[in-house]
């Protein structure tokens, strides 16, 4: 098995956007380094990663906010040069919306459609305005104020402004940031399916992760303003390419090692110290006697009473466990490792019995449920 | 605590009010509260002296008023734009402008202008058979030398506290940079631009210690006001004081309810 790479999915969908080795300055600092990138028509793509990244200096390149200051951009075959935003036929979502105050909901929809030259006819403009509100479910809003709409409704407000126009690219900064955890899930569902009934490629920055493998097609990890890994959230979550995407995307146990033997079927064991080996998944070519990383998901590992075929075991003793729900949330600490978590869900919580605070429980490694990750 | 802000609010109005309330009088003493009437306020309002005064005052406070809005917004604008050393020290000019004692702005304007039209009038009047004097324009030229500061300041603030994000969606949806500033930019300021106008009409409406130096054969109502009372005070000069007293009252309020309802635009 391979990481999937830029260009090696082969679903043939055309290129929207390009970014060739563009680079952002300000003054002194690098907020993004040589983005290499081509956006797909159609495709929910989220730009992920903590915040000063760079994701929303590469989003406001797109949309004409910031001139790169080396390299360029492509929007559908056309490098986009010094083009303002007003020139360009995306659309942003604002993370505070940026909503008119003085203007009314419809004339704050309708703002794109009035800068239209030739202009466009009264009636046309209303009737979009009507059929863009009515997708956004608020049919009937037009003549109200914005500060006379909450939260939710504002955003919605927000979107419709922008998908008005019927842009080529709708890019969105942290769109659900300022809304409290119940609305904002209800508006990922929406947006989601608003992308897939729209057709339009969506371009999504946010630092929340679970939104990103949520509602993307395609996820570009960012950090210290370079991309860190491209892929689908299932790629990102189960192939990470380093410490920094496994410990992003996820929670991961994280181990120094170094590489025992070759076990073939892309296996590798892996001696993890104080006679501990482990057979891990090693996603590109590794030698004996290299010094590696290894990550494996709390919820790949398992607790037992005793050793199991098909498994690595190791000897711990439970320090603390967290009932979360669907799963139960435990922390071990074995004497070379250190602190492990495992993640127990509902239906095994069988395997919880005997393992008290203080007990020593086996925790088992299946085969290939961990992964030797690539230097940053 | 209470006690001495009684005092001093009695310190600072009472003469105010005494001066309102004697306007009321049916004697002829401007010192002495005699029955009541109206008919001061009459007798002024039938002056054709104080009619004639009133009219140059308004006509030189709308006018200053204007111009000191249209150039005042320009400056703020061109302000909010500048960055460093440059815009510290205009920031600081603003200010020293509006800290000037009316007497020295006076003064200063004056001596300016005279030696201004000593120099050019030699050449002009020959020309075109016009010379240039003290009066209508020097006047507004010096009030709005000083409003122009009040305008700067308040549009400045009212920039400052302005939603960038606006003036960039406003590009995001297709609108160039003239058609934001007519659709966005304008509007969003113009509670404040009306503000300063209000202001600087007042100031320059109520002025008394500029239009003496430079006003030439102009006679503003302060002005006139000045120069009655040399000729004794009769509560006729009391009735004028307090409509003047109360238009300007009007007008700040007025000027202030437009500044809170611009900030309250900006919280949304």
């Amino acid at each position: 098995m391979t990481v999937p790479e830029e260009g090696q999915q082969s679903d043939g969908r055309p290129v929207i956007a390009e970014f060739v080795g563009t680079t952002k300055r300000f003054g002194e600092v690098l907020a993004a380094d040589r983005l290499d990138l081509r956006i797909r028509r159609g495709e929910f793509l989220s730009f992920l990663g903590p915040s000063g990244c760079g994701k929303t200096t590469a989003l406001r390149m797109l949309a004409g906010l910031e001139a790169p200051s080396e390299g360029r951009i492509l929007i559908d075959g056309q490098d986009m040069g010094g083009a303002p935003a007003h020139a360009r036929p995306v659309n942003m979502v604002f993370q505070q919306y940026a909503l008119f105050p003085h203007m009314t909901v419809a004339e704050n929809v309708g703002y794109g459609l009035r800068q239209r030259r030739p202009r466009m006819e009264r009636a046309e403009i209303a009737r979009r305005v009507e059929r863009a509100l009515e997708t956004v479910r608020l049919s009937g809003f037009g003549p109200r104020r914005i500060w006379q709409m909450s939260g939710g409704q504002q955003q919605r407000v927000a979107l419709a402004r922008a998908i008005v126009n019927e842009p080529k690219m709708l890019l969105l900064d942290e769109p659900m940031a300022a809304l409290d955890a119940k609305l904002r899930g209800e508006m990922q569902m929406e947006l989601l399916s608003l992308q897939r009934s729209l057709g339009i490629t969506f371009v999504l920055v946010t630092h929340d992760q679970q939104e990103a493998l949520s509602m993307s097609d395609r996820i570009v990890i960012m950090g210290q303003g370079r991309i860190v890994q491209t892929g689908t959230p299932r790629d990102l979550y189960d192939r990470p390419a380093n410490r920094y995407v496994a410990g992003f995307v996820g929670q991961a146990n994280i181990h120094e090692g170094r590489v025992e033997a070759l076990a073939g079927d892309g296996l590798a064991r892996v001696a993890l110290g104080g006679g501990l080996s482990v057979t891990v998944a090693a996603p590109f070519a590794v030698t004996v006697g290299m010094a590696v990383e290894v990550a494996v998901r709390p919820e790949a590992l398992r607790l037992s009473s005793g050793a199991a075929d098909g498994a690595d075991a190791m000897v711990a003793e439970v320090l603390h466990k967290t009932f979360l729900g669907e799963h139960i949330e435990c922390l071990l600490r074995h004497e070379v490792l250190g602190q492990v978590q495992v993640n127990v869900p509902r239906q095994a919580e069988r395997s919880l019995q005997g393992a008290d605070v203080g007990a020593r429980v086996h925790v088992l490694w299946d085969h290939g449920c961990g992964l030797i990750l690539g230097r940053d | 605590m209470r006690i001495y802000a009684l005092s001093v609010y009695l310190f600072l109005y009472l003469p105010i009010g005494i001066i309102a309330l004697f306007s009321f009088s049916a004697g002829r003493s401007a010192s002495q509260m005699q029955g009541f009437s109206l008919q001061w306020y009459g007798k002024a309002l039938s002056n054709p002296f104080v009619i004639d005064a009133l009219k140059t005052s308004a006509t030189v406070a709308f006018t200053s008023a204007v111009l000191a809005s249209v150039f005042g917004t320009m400056a703020a604008l061109a302000l909010a734009g500048m960055k460093g050393r440059l815009r510290a020290l205009f920031d600081a000019m603003v200010y020293v402008a509006i800290m000037i004692p009316g007497i020295v702005i006076g003064i200063a304007t004056l001596i300016a202008l005279v030696t201004v039209f000593d120099g050019v009038n030699p050449w002009l009047e020959p020309l075109t058979g016009y010379r240039l004097s003290m009066g209508f324009g020097s006047l507004t030229a010096a009030h709005v030398l000083f409003t122009m500061s009040l305008v700067i300041v308040i549009v400045r603030a009212r920039i400052e506290a302005l939603d960038r994000t606006l003036i960039e969606a406003s590009g995001d949806l297709g609108a160039g940079p003239v058609a934001t500033f007519w659709q966005v930019t304008l509007p969003l300021l113009s509670p404040a631009i009306l503000a300063g106008f209000l202001l600087s009409f007042t100031f320059s409406f109520d002025d008394f210690i500029i239009a003496f130096f430079v006003a030439g054969s102009e006679t503003t109502l302060p002005i006139y006001i000045f120069s009655s009372i040399r000729r004794g005070v009769t509560p006729e000069i009391n009735a004028i004081g307090t409509m003047v007293m109360g238009a300007s009252l009007l007008l700040l309020v007025v000027a202030q309810v437009m500044l809170r309802r611009a900030g309250g635009n900006n919280r949304t």
